[in-house]
């Protein structure tokens, strides 16, 4: 046989292809350390492992503004104009939401930041529990099918009255049991949540801090 | 109605455009129809030659010589008592509101509202008084 050195190893070759911004290609060529001719080769090519097209879930890109426990202006909506607490960002990068429900109606509730406005005001939330709510908690529930009778396909679409499950009944409860603690312990907080946000005559929207 | 603020060397003037606009500094020298010499070491404006365009002149002097050097400046001001003067003006103490209500939060806006509405409460409730 041939005499090998103790400290041979394996001549490899590894072309790795990156993509990198959209169109550049650039290709990474490491190689090994090469010592003597190596003793061993694979029976078949060694292939270089393909790029992986799997979606990869980065963390939700949030303003920098906005935070657990900052005020928000909702701006769009049915509750547009309210004044509510932020809560968390959830994984899809919508912000959890409360008004405190007794102070301004708004439950908790999912918001995207695109329709808010961040206030600087800052209320110290560190003491509500909201780790079991995420986005599945507020996915649709999926309504049994409705035989589709002549008369009710005639009868057209009557609003169905919104019904509000007593689980959801019973966590905005407990949410808000911690959260309006906070929120009176800051003089003239409630009144602000209470209160509505709108413009008026004198106001230069573009010219004003929030 | 004669003038009575002169440009003159000692007037006291606000800065209105400029980067150093919003401060107030003294007239030193007068370069020629438009422009003039002003120096503000207390009020941190550089010695320069500005038009007049860019200043506003105030009620207030100081007792210098033309030319002064900034360190006798400083002790005029100081002798005058010319900030306080000037922060007592209510031209000066409508520029600081001013400045205040742009910084106010959403927050304080709320506050404000309220505080007047506490404010014309009373005022009525008087008025209600007077008027029985």
């Amino acid at each position: 046989g041939l005499a090998c050195n103790a400290n041979h190893r394996e001549l490899r070759v590894i072309y790795r292809i990156v993509l990198v911004n959209k169109s550049l290609i650039k290709m990474v060529a490491a190689s090994g350390k090469s010592g003597k001719s190596p003793r061993y080769y694979p029976a078949e090519d060694v292939k270089a492992p393909k790029p992986s097209y799997k979606v990869k879930q980065n963390a939700p890109k949030v303003r920098k503004s906005i935070t657990p426990g900052t005020v928000l202006i909702l701006l769009a909506g049915r509750f547009r104009g309210s004044r509510v607490v932020c809560l968390k960002a959830l994984e899809s990068g919508l912000l959890l939401v409360s008004g405190p429900y007794k102070i301004n109606g708004v439950p908790i509730r999912r918001v995207s930041q695109a329709y808010v406005i961040a206030t600087s005001t800052k209320i110290d939330v560190s003491k509500v529990d909201v780790s079991k709510f995420n986005d599945e908690y507020f996915s649709r529930a999926n309504d049994p099918k409705v035989a589709e009778g002549e008369d009710e396909f005639f009868a057209g679409d009557a609003p169905k009255p919104a019904v509000v499950s007593d689980q959801r009944k019973a966590d905005q409860k407990a949410v808000d049991a911690s959260l309006l603690k906070a929120v009176e312990a800051v003089p003239m907080m409630e009144g602000y949540l209470a209160a509505k946000f709108s413009l008026s005559d004198n106001d230069r929207p573009h010219k004003m801090l929030f | 109605m004669p003038f009575t603020r002169y440009a003159e060397v000692g007037r006291i003037v606000l800065v209105n455009y400029g980067p150093e606009s919003g401060k107030i500094a003294t007239i030193v020298d007068i370069v020629d129809q438009n422009k003039c010499l002003i120096d503000g070491p207390e009020s941190g404006v550089a010695r320069q030659v500005i038009p007049f365009s860019r200043i506003a002149l105030t009620d207030l002097t100081v007792k210098i010589q033309r030319n002064a050097r900034a360190k006798t400046l400083k002790a005029a001001w100081a002798e005058a008592e010319t900030t306080t003067k000037w922060e007592a003006t209510s031209w000066a103490k409508k520029l600081s509101m001013k400045k205040k209500r742009a910084t106010l939060t959403d927050f304080d806006r709320f506050k404000v509202m309220v505080a007047k509405k506490q404010k014309s409460a009373i005022i009525a409730k008087k008025m209600e008084e007077l008027s029985a």
